[in-house]
């Protein structure tokens, strides 16, 4: 019964600025959530308010059916793992994971039970004696991530845990704590800017902007279903395109969105009712890179060739980026490391408008 | 053509290599010289006073031959204080006003820093400066009136008068010292102890005095400079040698009238510079910087 609550939350600082405005979020037992969205979004105030570490200026905090808003975080049975680890440097390892035991006065065999086990789990039984000068960045993560799970808590909070350690570890230590979770199955609520953290990792992502919540989802949902032009903008990978359009008549009565004189794209019947009601208003395309691909001659219905002058072209390996510029916004499609691009010269395309979105370009909202 | 650019390039770039060695070896050199002075200057002093506590007061006034070099070292300077009674009086009385007012100091100024450093109480940042602007008043300006207040609680001619006035001198810049070392440990390291279950007062203990330690032993050095070198308070407060301290004692015993008794005077120099010296071997090997590395991501 560990299950996290937020009910109408505010953080609101000296001055009048406010940092989280009102936020509803429901975690439910075991449930691994990640709280995602640009610098200054709220999230981490998010984060530290579920810890005790900021005062709530307005709402509720219920933690295993409890309201925590004036409970200190020592009572609060939480663990945290923070950014840059907040080791103890003078103590060692195991020192460092029995500090919470110690304060609780759990007997001496207990806690090196607990410990071993913790150590066990991550992997850092040879360094129980050093201190954490002694190792590197994914080991003191590790012990950072033992000190929180020997506590046995109610949730574990992690702040931005895989920020500080570079690109190879990051991804190493991000199959770790999904597998820990797997392990101990604690409910976590996780921070990170990074949108492939919180794809990979969570049950369900949260993404936040401007201290509001724009969307709660699993990963598929927000890359599938994106609410606002937000969060299709900030999830996936390079981020999605958005063109200014406008919704008019096609051909033999379909609906066509206008992206400029020589691109008129036909919308597939299946959204044709859902576009219908939107003719003759200026709105925004998106489309992920994904879904602009080299040209094939067997298309599939809702599939249109595009003809697009290549700016850039990318070779990643598996597949190669290719930057184009539709007036002046830029382009970028994901095509076949086989295709032939070269700056200059026009690329045929595909757009699988199955997948496209359309969005209201005042309100942002995906329609 | 291309070769003789080349050729320019290449020569110019021997040049540039040759003149930084040539400034590094400048550099050296200058470090030297500076260094050289700086050692002759520092210990010419305690050499001088060496020679003289080692030579008898026959030799000191006989006054032949170099004022550099001992003809018969003797260690009767030692030996004469060593025994004597107002001697081991000062130096037992300069014992328990340092080491009180370093503990009184210590803990005063260790539990205000973190007060002032972490808990962010509405004034700390007033109060901070405060602290350090208190430091700047010069005691010899505090003296006059602080005799008035030593007067009415009756400790003239009292060392304990010392054990309470000290602190004043002290407690300021060791809290000062103290803020910077707890301001530069990070906030998540009392956030994860907070979460971890410990109260303030444990953070502090457990976390703060260990971590801080080379900042703790820079602070208690100080304080035990202040203490025991003080020679103007003692000097005003204090008239009879059964009170006294190492300071006031020496001059007020050892300087008869205008009778100077060089080679004691000299020897309880050296005999009174001891403690500060195994002090500070001893606690330098402690006082390492970087304690803190490895803690969080630098």
């Amino acid at each position: 019964m560990s299950e996290v609550s937020c009910r109408k939350v505010v953080k609101e600082y000296d001055g009048g600025v406010q940092a989280v405005k009102g936020i509803d979020l429901e975690i439910a037992d075991h449930e691994f959530v990640v709280l995602v969205g640009p610098s200054g979004c709220g999230k981490s105030t998010t984060l530290r308010m579920i810890a005790g570490l900021e005062e709530i200026t307005g709402g509720e905090i219920w933690i295993g059916g409890d309201v925590v808003n004036d409970i200190p975080p020592r009572d609060r049975d939480i663990a945290m793992v923070f950014q840059n680890y907040a080791l103890y440097p003078h103590m060692s390892v195991f020192d460092n994971m029995a500090f919470g035991l110690k304060l609780r006065k759990f007997p001496k065999d207990e806690i090196k039970r607990r410990v071993d086990e913790a150590a066990r789990i991550l992997d850092i039984a040879p360094l129980l004696d050093r201190k954490p000068r002694a190792l590197s960045g994914g080991q003191r993560q590790r012990v950072a991530m033992g000190r929180a799970i020997v506590r046995n808590p109610k949730v574990f909070l992690f702040d931005e845990p895989l920020s500080n350690l570079d690109a190879k570890l990051r991804v190493q230590m991000r199959t770790e704590i999904k597998k820990v979770h797997q392990t101990v199955r604690t409910t976590t609520v996780y921070v990170t800017h990074d949108q492939i953290e919180a794809m990979t990792l969570a049950d369900r992502v949260v993404v936040m902007n401007h201290g509001v919540i724009e969307q709660v989802g699993t990963p598929n949902d927000l890359y599938h279903h994106p609410a606002t032009r937000f969060v299709a903008g900030f999830i996936g990978s390079p981020a999605m395109n958005f063109l200014p359009c406008s919704v008019q008549d096609g051909n033999n009565g379909t609906l066509a969105i206008k992206v400029s004189d020589s691109i008129v794209l036909p919308v597939p019947a299946s959204r044709a009712d859902r576009y219908g009601k939107f003719k003759g208003r200026e709105m925004v395309l998106g489309l992920r890179p994904e879904h602009l691909f080299e040209y094939h001659e067997q298309g599939k219905p809702g599939w249109t060739r595009v003809d697009l002058p290549v700016d850039v072209v990318e070779p990643m390996g598996m597949e190669t980026m290719v930057h184009f510029f539709v007036g002046s916004e830029p382009v970028c499609a994901r095509v076949d490391p086989a295709t032939h691009a070269e700056p200059g010269e026009v690329l045929p395309l595909t757009a699988d408008l199955n997948q496209m979105h359309l969005m209201e370009p005042g309100t942002g909202a995906v329609v | 053509m291309s070769a003789t650019t080349l050729g320019a390039t290449r020569s110019a770039a021997v040049k540039r290599k040759t003149s930084l060695h040539r400034q590094r070896l400048w550099a050296l050199w200058g470090s030297y010289t500076a260094l050289a002075i700086f050692v002759v200057m520092f210990l010419v002093p305690p050499f001088y006073t060496l020679m003289t506590s080692l030579k008898s007061s026959a030799e000191i006034s006989a006054q032949t031959g170099s004022p550099w070099l001992v003809h018969h070292p003797t260690l009767e300077n030692f030996w004469y204080l060593i025994t004597y009674p107002n001697f081991q009086t000062y130096y037992l009385n300069s014992v328990i006003v340092t080491v009180l007012t370093v503990i009184i100091s210590m803990v005063i100024s260790i539990m205000a820093a973190f007060s002032l450093a972490r808990m962010g109480f509405w004034g700390s940042q007033a109060l901070s400066t405060g602290v350090f602007l208190t430091y700047l008043v010069p005691s010899s300006l505090l003296f006059i009136p602080l005799f008035q207040i030593v007067g009415m609680i009756g400790l003239i001619n009292n060392f304990w008068c010392l054990v309470l006035l000290y602190p004043t001198l002290a407690v300021p810049f060791c809290t000062w010292i103290m803020i910077g070392y707890f301001s530069s440990i990070p906030k998540e390291l009392d956030e994860a102890a907070l979460i971890d279950g410990a109260s303030y007062l444990q953070i502090l203990w457990k976390i703060f005095i260990p971590v801080a330690m080379p900042g703790i032993i820079a602070a208690t050095i100080f304080a035990f400079t202040v203490s025991w070198g003080a020679f103007l308070y003692p000097l005003a407060y204090l008239y009879t040698s059964n009170q006294m301290v190492l300071t006031v004692g020496i001059i007020s015993d050892l300087i008869r009238g205008d009778v100077f008794q060089w080679g004691k005077i000299m020897a309880a120099c050296l005999l009174a510079s001891l403690p500060p010296i195994v002090i500070y071997a001893f606690l330098m090997d402690y006082y390492v910087a970087g304690l803190t590395a490895g803690a969080t991501k630098g």
